[in-house]
């Protein structure tokens, strides 16, 4: 049996030549989280923080943090897209999670604010994840526009994933968005996006979500299917065992590169309002008004 | 020895004793993407699982 590195208590983690009991490891998980917010000035004294949340284990673990540290002033706000089977089960686990720990939650869904739910803007051609991601962005940053700033629960694997992806398909503008920090505009409309989990490896929240007894279900949503992005996971994940720390090294590289990306790619205009909804966005419609006007019913 | 994989939630019986990093290699999974259990308790890839075991393994990978 392997003891942990710091005490004589049976280990239950390792990374880097040491190893963790259970306490050893809660301590130096929530430690790092705190070193990241403090490093990156992630939180404000007074800040009121909008936590996105999906229910699976990244964002209980960046709700319970960020609710211990900062209290009264975590609101957790999730979206409802409407998958039978999948975001249902998510979300019974966040209220009672929520439920257990006393933090104020909102659900909004796509059923509410669009008309109808995910599984009918994919039945009438929409691409699943994009069109996801997108109009679940458009309504955090509808209903968090009155908070300082929008945690997620980003880790330090969908970083690095990004970084990669980005690279590989010559997206260095993408990339420019990149970091603990986007949104740093600063626009009125826009919340400060955080992430507070940006140092931590997806095994590490994992294992802070068992240890501390969330109600996690770790199964996958049944519309995820990003071959490329699933390509990219993997050969990291193969060159992490490997190579210990090859993760960490890449998104350390990119934050000292990331200044000049920001000054390279820095938008000559601010942005400009929705013509339909008269959100932020690049010009003309914004991207959730047109995947709302090409997946209608109609069309 | 039983082994639950909960992404495929997959039970499978391996014949095998040793440490919980070559039972993850028999099984074609790499350490870096999942947590290993045996009831309540979570197992690094040093410690020694026998053939009597009931082993979880649990994929850490986000998806949506």
């Amino acid at each position: 049996m392997a003891s942990c590195s710091f005490c004589s208590e049976k280990a239950v983690f390792s990374s880097a030549g040491h190893t963790y009991c259970n306490l050893h490891f809660i301590s130096s998980f929530e430690s790092k989280v705190k070193a990241t917010i403090e490093r990156f000035g992630l939180v404000s004294d007074a800040d009121r923080v909008a936590v996105a949340v999906s229910g699976g284990k990244d964002s209980q673990t960046i709700l319970y943090i960020l609710h211990s540290l900062y209290g009264d002033r975590v609101h957790a706000i999730a979206i409802d897209e409407g998958i039978p089977g999948y975001r249902d089960e998510k979300l019974d686990d966040l209220r009672k999670f929520c439920t257990r720990y006393s933090v104020p939650l909102s659900i909004y869904s796509f059923e509410e604010s669009f008309g109808k739910p995910l599984t009918r803007f994919l039945s009438n051609g929409a691409p699943a994840c994009r069109s996801c991601g997108v109009l679940r962005r458009s309504l955090l940053n509808k209903y968090a526009a009155d908070f300082d700033v929008i945690a997620t629960g980003h880790n330090l694997d969908d970083e690095c994933q990004n970084i990669v992806l980005n690279l590989l398909k010559g997206n260095l503008s993408l990339s420019a968005r990149l970091g603990p920090v986007s949104g740093v505009a600063a626009h009125k409309g826009l919340t400060l996006r955080i992430k507070p989990l940006y140092l931590c490896t997806e095994k590490e929240v994992a294992t802070y979500a068992f240890l501390k007894g969330f109600p996690v279900r770790f199964n996958e949503c049944p519309h995820a299917s990003d071959g490329f992005r699933s390509k990219v996971r993997d050969a990291l994940n193969e060159l992490e065992a490997a190579v210990p720390g090859t993760k960490l090294r890449i998104v350390e590289n990119f934050l000292a590169l990331l200044p000049v990306l920001e000054d390279a790619c820095r938008a000559v205009d601010g942005p400009v309002t929705c013509n339909r909804c008269g959100s932020l966005c690049a010009g003309g419609k914004c991207s959730a008004c047109r995947v709302v006007e090409v997946f209608s019913d109609a069309s | 020895m039983k082994v639950f994989i909960e992404r495929s939630n997959e039970e499978k019986e391996v014949v095998f004793a040793g440490t919980v990093r070559n039972l993850l290699l028999t099984l074609g999974v790499n350490p870096e993407v999942v947590l290993v259990s045996r009831g309540n308790e979570l197992l690094v890839d040093s410690d020694i699982v026998s053939s009597t075991d009931s082993i979880r393994v649990l994929s850490v990978v986000s998806g949506g």
